[in-house]
C-alpha cells in the first residue's frame, strides 16, 4: 500500500477504535454463543424471515437510492433563501426513534391521514399503508435523508476548477464528472441503507401488517426472549454479519475511486443549470414527503409541551450528555480509523450496521453482569453502544476525506518531514472540518434517539429521553409521549445544527 | 451490595451513580419497566413498604414480562434479584424451569374468578383482555362475529409482546383445534401487528383501526384519569381470557425475611389499594375501600378463560405455528 508517503500516524488508536467495535459485535455475539445450549438450527419461518428481510432491505436501499440522486443533484446546484435549513430539516427523519416518526407517517398516511382525505377528494379510495408498501414507505422515510446527504457530499466534492474547467472545454458535465462521483459514492451509500433495513425490527412489524413481515432481527427477538434459545439468536445474528460481510464485498467490487485532483477549494459556480422547474419539483417533492410527517410530529406534541413532568427534563439532560459523550468517542474513533484507511477499516466501518441490536444488548449485559450491577454502568454502556453503531455513518463522511487529504497532501507532509501531531493539525483537521461536523453531529443526534441497549440496563436513575417517551406511552400517556417525542426531535436536530455548523465554519457557503 | 467504585470515575458521577446509601438492607425487586416509571405503582410501594421495613427497596426494571423473564434467565443463580414480580401464567412454567424460585409462604384468600393453587407465584394483581373499541360504534359480541365482521382492530405480536401471546392463549383456549381457522377469518379484520402494547394503543387512538387488543380496564384509565368515557371494551360470548400477574421470592435470596415481608406486604391493602389507578388491573385481594370510582362502569365477563401455565407453555408452539401460517396467506 501506499503508506509510505504518509507522515507516520501512531498505530494505538486505531488499533483501540477496531477492538472496540470487534468487542460490540462479535465480542457480544461469542457472549450469547457461549451461554447457549445448542439445540437445533433454523427452521423454515427462519428461512422465510432471512428472504423477507433481504428483499425490503434490497428494495428500500434502491428506491432511497434512485430517489436521491435528482435530489440532491438540484440541491447542489441552486442556491435559495433557507437553502441550509432545509438541508438540515430534510436529515430529521434520519434521526427520529422508530416509533416516532411512524406516527408522523400515520399523521399523513394513515386511515385519518392528511393523503387519504387527499384521495377521497379526488374521489379515489383510501389507500392502507400497511403492507410491504408500508414498510418501503418507512424505510425510504428514514433513510432517503442519508442518501440525499451521502450524495449531496459527493457533489460538493467535486472542486469548483473542475466544473469551470469542463464548462471551458464545453463539454458533458455528467460524463465527465458527475458519473465518475455517483459510481464512487453510491455503492456505499446504497450498502449503508440496505444493511440499516436488513436489522431493522420495529419498522418492517409496526407496518408490515403481520407475520409476512418478519425480520431476522424478530426472529431473534423471539428466540431470545419467549424461547431462551441463544443458539439460535446467535445463528440469526451470524446469518445478519454473513448477510453484511457478501454485501459489503459486492459494494466494494462495483465501487469505483473518485479522480483524483485537488482544487482551490473554491465556491462551485456552474454553468450547466438550465432545467430550474425540473429541479425544484425534485426539492419540492422531497421536502414534502419528509417535513410534512415531521410537522405532524410537531402538532402533535406542541399542546402538552409545557406540561411535561420534570423527569421528562431529567431524562432529556441525561441523553444529551450521553449524546455528547458518543458523538466525541465517535468522531475520535472514526478519525483514528479513517487516517489509516484500507480494507480492514472498511469492513470494521460496516460491521456495526449488521449487529443485532439485541444480541449486542444481551451480550454486553452477560459480560458485564457478572463483575458489575448492570444498572450502574446502563450509560456507560449505551454512550459506547451508540457511539460504535454511529461510527459506520461517521466513517462513511470521514473516510473519503481522509484518503483525499493522504492523497493529495501525504507526500508533501512526508517530504516536509511533518508526523504524527502535527500532521494531523495542520494539514488533516482543517481540511476535514466539515466532514467532522457532519459526523458529530450525526452520532449525537443518532444517540439522542437510541433506545436499544438501554432498555435493558436502564432503572429509574438510567432513563434516557427515548425511555421515558416509552414508558409514558405504555403508562396510557400518549398525549405527554407526543411531547416528549417533540422535545426528542428538537433535542435531536439542535446537536446536529450545532455540530454540522462548526464543520461548514463561514468559509463556504 | 455492589457500589460504584468499579466505575470509571468520569463516566459514572452525574449519570449513573446509585449513591451510597446508609447500612439499610436493600431489597431488591426485579420487574417490569412500566411498573417501575413514576407513573406505575413503583414509587407509591416504595414509600409504603421502606415505611414498615427499614429497608432500601430497590426496582430494577427490564423491559415488559417477557423480558423480565429472559433476564432473569441470563441472570441465572447469580441474580441479584431477591423477589421477580411481573410474570403471568402464560410464562410461570418457563420461570419455574429455572429452579430458581421458593415457596412464597403466603396464606390469603384472593379475590380472583378462578381458584389460586400455585406455590410458587403469588398473583398481585390480574384483569381480562379484551377488545377497546370507541363507545357508540359498531361493536362485536364475540371473537367469531368479530372474525366475520369487517370490524378493523389492532393486535400485538405473540413473539413480542405479552398482550399478544394472551390473544394467542385466548383463541387456544376459547377455539382448542379450531383456533386455526377462527385466525385464518380474523386475518383480514387485522389492520398491522404490533412489536408491542403501545404502538397499539397509540395506533388505535390515533384512529388506524376500530378497535385494539387490551383489557377490560383500559376504559377505566380514560374515564379516570381524562374524565374521557369515550372508550368502550367489547365483551364476548365466549368468555375472556385473564392474565394473572404474579411474584416469585428468589431462593438464593441474601434477605429471606424481608422478601418474606415483602410477599406478604404484596397483598396488603397499602399495596392492593395502589394497582387500581397505576397498574390500571384489578388488585389480587381487594382492599377494605374498595375499588375506586368508576371501576364499576367495567364490563365483567361471563366466562373467565386460563389455561394452566404448563398447557399454555405445551400448547404455544403450535398455537404460534397456526397464527403464523393463517396471517401470512
Amino acid at each position: 500500500m501506499a503508506h509510505s508517503a504518509v507522515p507516520i500516524v501512531p498505530r494505538w488508536p486505531g488499533a483501540a477504535a477496531a477492538a472496540l467495535v470487534l468487542l460490540l459485535t462479535f465480542g457480544t455475539l461469542g457472549a450469547v454463543a457461549w451461554r447457549a445450549e445448542w439445540a437445533g438450527g433454523l427452521a423454515a419461518a427462519d428461512w422465510a424471515a432471512i428472504r423477507f428481510t433481504v428483499l425490503q432491505a434490497f428494495l428500500s436501499a434502491a428506491i432511497s437510492v434512485i430517489l436521491a440522486i435528482p435530489v440532491a443533484r438540484a440541491l447542489a446546484r441552486r442556491r435559495f433563501f433557507g437553502r441550509d435549513l432545509l438541508i438540515t430539516l430534510l436529515g430529521a427523519p434520519f434521526l427520529l426513534p422508530v416509533i416516532v416518526a411512524v406516527f408522523g407517517l400515520l399523521a399523513v398516511f394513515g386511515r385519518n391521514g392528511v393523503f387519504n382525505g387527499l384521495m377521497e377528494w379526488l374521489g379515489l379510495g383510501p389507500v392502507s399503508i400497511f403492507g410491504l408498501q408500508g414498510v418501503l414507505l418507512a424505510n425510504v422515510f428514514f433513510n432517503l435523508p442519508l442518501a440525499i446527504r451521502l450524495i449531496l457530499q459527493g457533489w460538493l466534492s467535486i472542486p469548483a476548477e473542475r466544473f469551470r474547467l469542463v464548462a471551458t472545454l464545453n463539454a458533458p458535465v455528467g460524463r465527465l464528472l458527475e458519473w465518475p462521483m455517483l459510481r464512487s459514492v453510491v455503492p456505499a451509500t446504497f450498502l449503508v441503507i440496505f444493511l440499516i433495513c436488513l436489522t431493522s425490527f420495529a419498522v418492517a412489524l409496526t407496518m408490515g401488517g403481520g407475520p409476512r413481515a418478519t425480520t431476522v432481527e424478530l426472529a431473534i427477538y423471539q428466540a431470545v426472549r419467549f424461547e431462551f434459545d441463544l443458539g439460535k439468536a446467535a445463528l440469526l445474528a451470524g446469518v445478519q454479519f454473513a448477510l453484511c460481510v457478501s454485501a459489503a464485498i459486492l459494494a466494494m467490487r462495483i465501487t469505483s475511486e473518485a479522480p483524483s485532483g485537488r482544487g482551490l477549494d473554491r465556491t462551485v459556480q456552474r454553468w450547466d443549470k438550465a432545467r430550474v422547474s425540473v429541479d425544484s419539483l425534485w426539492i419540492i417533492a422531497a421536502a414534502l414527503f419528509l417535513l410534512v410527517p415531521l410537522a405532524m410530529v410537531v402538532l402533535r406534541g406542541l399542546p402538552g409541551l409545557m406540561d411535561m413532568p420534570v423527569s421528562i427534563w431529567a431524562a432529556a439532560l441525561r441523553s444529551v450528555l450521553v449524546a455528547i459523550g458518543a458523538a466525541t468517542l465517535c468522531v475520535a474513533m472514526a478519525l483514528a480509523l479513517a487516517v489509516r484507511g484500507g480494507f480492514l477499516v472498511a469492513v470494521i466501518g460496516v460491521l456495526p450496521l449488521a449487529a443485532s441490536g439485541l444480541v449486542v444488548g444481551t451480550g454486553a449485559f452477560l459480560i458485564v453482569f457478572p463483575y458489575i450491577r448492570p444498572a450502574d454502568v446502563a450509560l456507560l454502556v449505551t454512550l459506547l453502544v451508540n457511539a460504535t453503531l454511529a461510527l459506520p455513518f461517521a466513517l462513511r463522511a470521514i473516510a473519503p476525506a481522509a484518503a483525499q487529504v493522504r492523497e493529495d497532501y501525504g507526500r508533501l507532509g512526508a517530504s516536509l518531514g511533518m508526523s504524527g501531531w502535527s500532521w494531523l493539525r495542520l494539514v488533516v483537521l482543517p481540511r476535514m472540518r466539515r466532514p467532522l461536523g457532519f459526523a458529530a453531529g450525526l452520532a449525537a443526534a443518532l444517540s439522542m434517539g437510541d433506545l436499544g441497549v438501554v432498555t435493558l440496563f436502564a432503572g429509574q436513575l438510567e432513563e434516557t429521553l427515548p425511555l421515558a417517551m416509552y414508558r409514558l406511552m405504555g403508562a396510557y400517556r400518549m398525549e405527554t409521549a407526543a411531547s416528549a417525542a417533540l422535545l426528542l426531535l428538537g433535542l435531536s436536530l439542535a446537536l446536529f445544527w450545532i455540530c454540522d455548523r462548526w464543520g461548514r465554519g463561514n468559509a463556504d457557503f | 451490595m455492589k457500589n460504584t467504585t468499579y466505575l470509571p470515575a468520569a463516566a459514572g458521577l452525574v449519570l449513573g451513580a446509585t449513591g451510597a446509601l446508609a447500612e439499610a438492607p436493600v431489597l431488591q425487586v426485579l420487574t417490569y419497566d412500566s411498573f417501575v416509571s413514576e407513573w406505575g405503582p413503583g414509587p407509591a410501594v416504595e414509600a409504603a413498604f421502606e415505611a414498615e421495613c427499614a429497608c432500601d427497596l430497590q426496582f430494577v426494571g427490564a423491559g415488559d414480562g417477557a423480558a423480565l423473564l429472559a433476564r432473569l434467565q441470563l441472570e441465572g443463580p447469580r441474580t441479584d434479584a431477591d423477589i421477580v414480580l411481573g410474570l403471568d401464567t402464560n410464562l410461570t412454567a418457563a420461570a419455574r424451569e429455572t429452579g430458581l424460585f421458593a415457596p412464597h409462604g403466603v396464606d390469603v384468600d384472593f379475590d380472583l374468578p378462578i381458584a389460586w393453587t400455585d406455590t410458587e407465584f403469588l398473583p398481585f394483581d390480574w384483569g381480562y383482555f379484551a377488545f377497546v373499541g370507541n363507545a357508540g360504534e359498531r361493536q362485536a359480541t364475540s371473537l367469531r362475529n368479530l372474525a366475520n365482521s369487517d370490524i378493523s382492530i389492532v393486535i400485538q405480536d405473540p413473539r413480542s409482546s405479552t398482550p399478544g401471546l394472551g390473544l394467542l392463549m385466548w383463541i387456544e383456549a376459547a377455539y382448542g383445534d379450531e383456533a386455526a381457522d377462527l385466525w385464518s377469518d380474523l386475518a383480514d379484520n387485522i389492520v398491522t401487528v404490533t412489536p408491542g402494547w403501545s404502538e397499539a394503543y397509540g395506533m388505535f387512538l390515533e384512529g388506524e383501526a376500530d378497535a385494539v387488543l387490551s383489557y377490560t380496564t383500559s376504559p377505566a384509565y380514560h374515564l379516570i384519569a381524562e374524565e374521557d368515557d369515550s372508550k368502550v371494551a367489547w365483551a364476548f360470548a365466549e368468555g375472556h381470557y385473564m392474565q394473572v400477574e404474579v411474584a416469585g421470592k428468589v431462593a438464593g435470596t441474601a434477605h429471606p425475611e424481608l422478601a418474606d415481608q415483602f410477599m406478604a406486604f404484596m397483598v396488603s391493602d397499602a399495596f392492593q389499594s395502589v394497582i387500581p389507578t397505576t397498574n390500571w388491573m384489578y388488585p389480587a385481594v381487594t382492599p377494605a375501600a374498595g375499588l375506586p370510582a368508576g371501576f364499576e362502569t367495567l364490563i365483567v365477563p361471563e366466562a373467565s378463560l386460563l389455561l394452566a401455565p404448563q398447557d399454555a407453555a405445551a400448547r404455544r408452539e403450535m398455537a404460534l405455528d397456526e397464527w403464523r401460517t393463517a396471517l401470512s396467506r
